[in-house]
């Protein structure tokens, strides 16, 4: 009975393979081992949401549990409905408007790919959905910086209008196969899985929200506890298990760089846990779990752009970096006094600008001898180091100006910073009318 | 001697919380319990008869000195209603407290508050 069944199916291809061969002569066909870790993928970077919804949701006050895992939450809501709609085609599609930004009518609703085999053997819409989600996590890490007092209505205003402004351009720039940043220099711009695209845009961005809607009622004088340490190192570890879909799956296929940038991103993440947590003993004789938590995200950070081009010595030492240079950043935030609540900034943005600049020096010579061999006289680390800091610093200065200029029409016409009395109450009880934590009540 | 108990909303914690440091009254202890008023009132309105369910709300325990009772009182109504006050507000009963004592130091008494 199985054979029979097999039988058919294999028949069934067979015909399937003949009828697709016949219809286009040179069609790319799918290599179902490379569509399979994709699809894997896709999924793992979706994890990374929730994820990051119970990492920010333990770090704040109970009383905003449930309005800061709305924001991770809302993420998927918005630009899971923005994205096959206007953002692939914003993002990918050829550049318009001498490259500013994609556009492709045939990527309306993702009509035109029905039938598609990209050259890298898998289905387009594997591929355009895996983008879709470093879409819907990228405006989710900017909520840690105004967590605990923003309007809900007003914050899923502001990221649909964010993603359409600010993302969409920075990843044609850097992704799309016509876009300038991703041609800069012999071999483009390094950004592997979106440090610039995703951590740097996003911690930027945070930094300018923090500083325009002010710090929270009572900061910095009251100290503000985490509600849940527990969920923030389940979400911090849930990450991890999703950053290895976000880095390993950006080679968009399923050999030699995949394997490589899997182990760098394990190496990056240990390392910068270790090195946070040393850091830590030595600054204060005991090692926290959120401390912990702020090393695995920082050494994450730093490998997502460089998990293509360094080798393991490479990765161990851009986590370590990171994690050096974020803890500063945070200690400095604490002296500056603004009130970037969960560190979006000094992790996302500082350790995503650590990685994209530093990961210049442990680039595998292989990669060198390509892009020395492709320009004449040579291409050295200095002048790919030039290329970094470009890319690095039209995003920052991007991601900041427009951001600040879509802060302030959200606040000015839907309202973006909570009133006082809502503040006090919590968003959960102010935006939600819900609260969190309900194990509390007896029945 | 009195202590005073509060069962308010927990959205009014820190608007209570705040108006009593305001105050001068700043020994405080708070714990989240669960519990219901007359909820009938508002089931009969709805047109049903249900028994009322159990919803979280924030104990306050204060021990004060005699004088300082109205104060405190006063400070609570104003910060813990919603608006000109609805129903689920909460309560507040106050209690004669027999003796206080100090765990650090052993002191008895008015001045261990």
């Amino acid at each position: 009975m199985v054979k029979k069944i097999s039988t058919s199916l294999l028949l069934a291809m067979a015909a399937m393979m003949i009828h697709g061969t016949g219809w286009a002569a040179e069609a790319v066909t799918t290599d179902t081992g490379t569509t399979s870790w994709m699809l894997t993928s896709t999924a793992l970077v979706l994890l990374m949401v929730p994820g990051l919804a119970m990492f920010y949701g333990g770090l704040v006050r109970t009383k905003n549990v449930i309005g800061t895992m709305m924001h991770s939450f809302a993420a998927m809501v918005v630009i899971g409905v923005l994205w096959p709609a206007v953002g692939y085609a914003l993002s990918f599609g050829p550049g318009i408007l001498g490259g500013f930004v994609g556009w492709e009518p045939k990527y309306f609703m993702l009509q035109g790919i029905d039938e598609t085999i990209m050259s890298t053997h898998i289905p387009e819409y594997v591929f355009a959905m895996f983008q879709g989600k470093f879409a819907i996590i990228t405006p989710a890490l900017i909520a840690g910086a105004f967590a605990e007092r923003v309007n809900f209505k007003g914050y899923l205003v502001f990221i649909a209008l964010w993603s359409l402004a600010v993302y969409s351009p920075i990843c044609h720039w850097v992704w799309a196969a016509d876009g300038f940043l991703f041609n800069l220099g012999p071999k483009g711009a390094i950004d592997f899985a979106g440090g610039t695209v995703v951590h740097i845009s996003s911690g930027v961005t945070a930094l300018v929200a923090a500083l325009f809607l002010g710090a929270r009622r009572g900061y910095p004088k009251n100290v503000m506890h985490p509600s849940n340490l527990v969920m923030t190192l389940m979400g911090a570890g849930l990450l991890w298990v999703g950053w290895f879909g976000f880095n390993a799956g950006s080679a968009i296929a399923s050999n030699l760089d995949t394997a490589r940038a899997l182990t760098v991103t394990q190496m990056a993440a240990a390392a910068g846990a270790f090195t946070w947590m040393v850091i830590e003993f030595l600054h204060h004789g005991k090692g926290t779990s959120l401390g912990v938590a702020s090393g695995i995200l920082a050494g994450l950070v730093a490998i997502t752009p460089a998990a293509g081009v360094v080798q393991p010595a490479g990765a161990f030492a851009l986590g370590a970096i990171a994690s050096i240079i974020c803890y500063l950043a945070i200690m400095l935030k604490g002296k500056l006094g603004y009130d970037d609540s969960l560190d979006a900034f000094g992790v996302h943005g500082v350790g995503g600008i650590v990685g994209a600049l530093a990961l210049t020096f442990f680039i595998r010579p292989s990669w060198m001898a390509e892009a020395s061999a492709k320009v004449a006289g040579g291409w050295t680390v200095w002048q790919q180091l030039g290329v970094q800091a470009t890319a690095v610093g039209i995003t920052v200065a991007y991601a900041a100006v427009v951001s600040l200029l879509l802060l302030f029409i959200v606040e000015k016409t839907i309202g973006l910073r909570i009133g006082e009395n809502d503040e006090m109450s919590g968003l959960d009880h102010s935006m939600h009318g819900e609260q969190g934590y309900g194990l509390i009540n007896p029945n | 001697m009195k202590l005073i108990t509060a069962i308010i909303q927990p959205d009014r914690l820190d608007h209570v919380r705040e108006a009593l440091i305001q105050a001068d009254i700043t020994r405080i202890t708070v714990s989240r319990v669960a519990g219901h008023g007359r909820q009938e009132d508002i089931e009969f309105y709805r047109g049903q008869q249900i028994a009322p369910s159990l919803l979280p709300k924030v104990r306050l325990d204060i021990a004060v000195n005699d004088q300082f009772v109205n104060i405190t009182v006063d400070t609570i109504i104003k910060a813990a209603k919603h608006g000109l006050g609805e129903i689920g507000d909460g309560k507040i009963f106050i209690t004669p407290m027999e003796e206080c004592i100090r765990i650090r130091t052993n002191e008895r008494g008015g001045t261990a508050i």
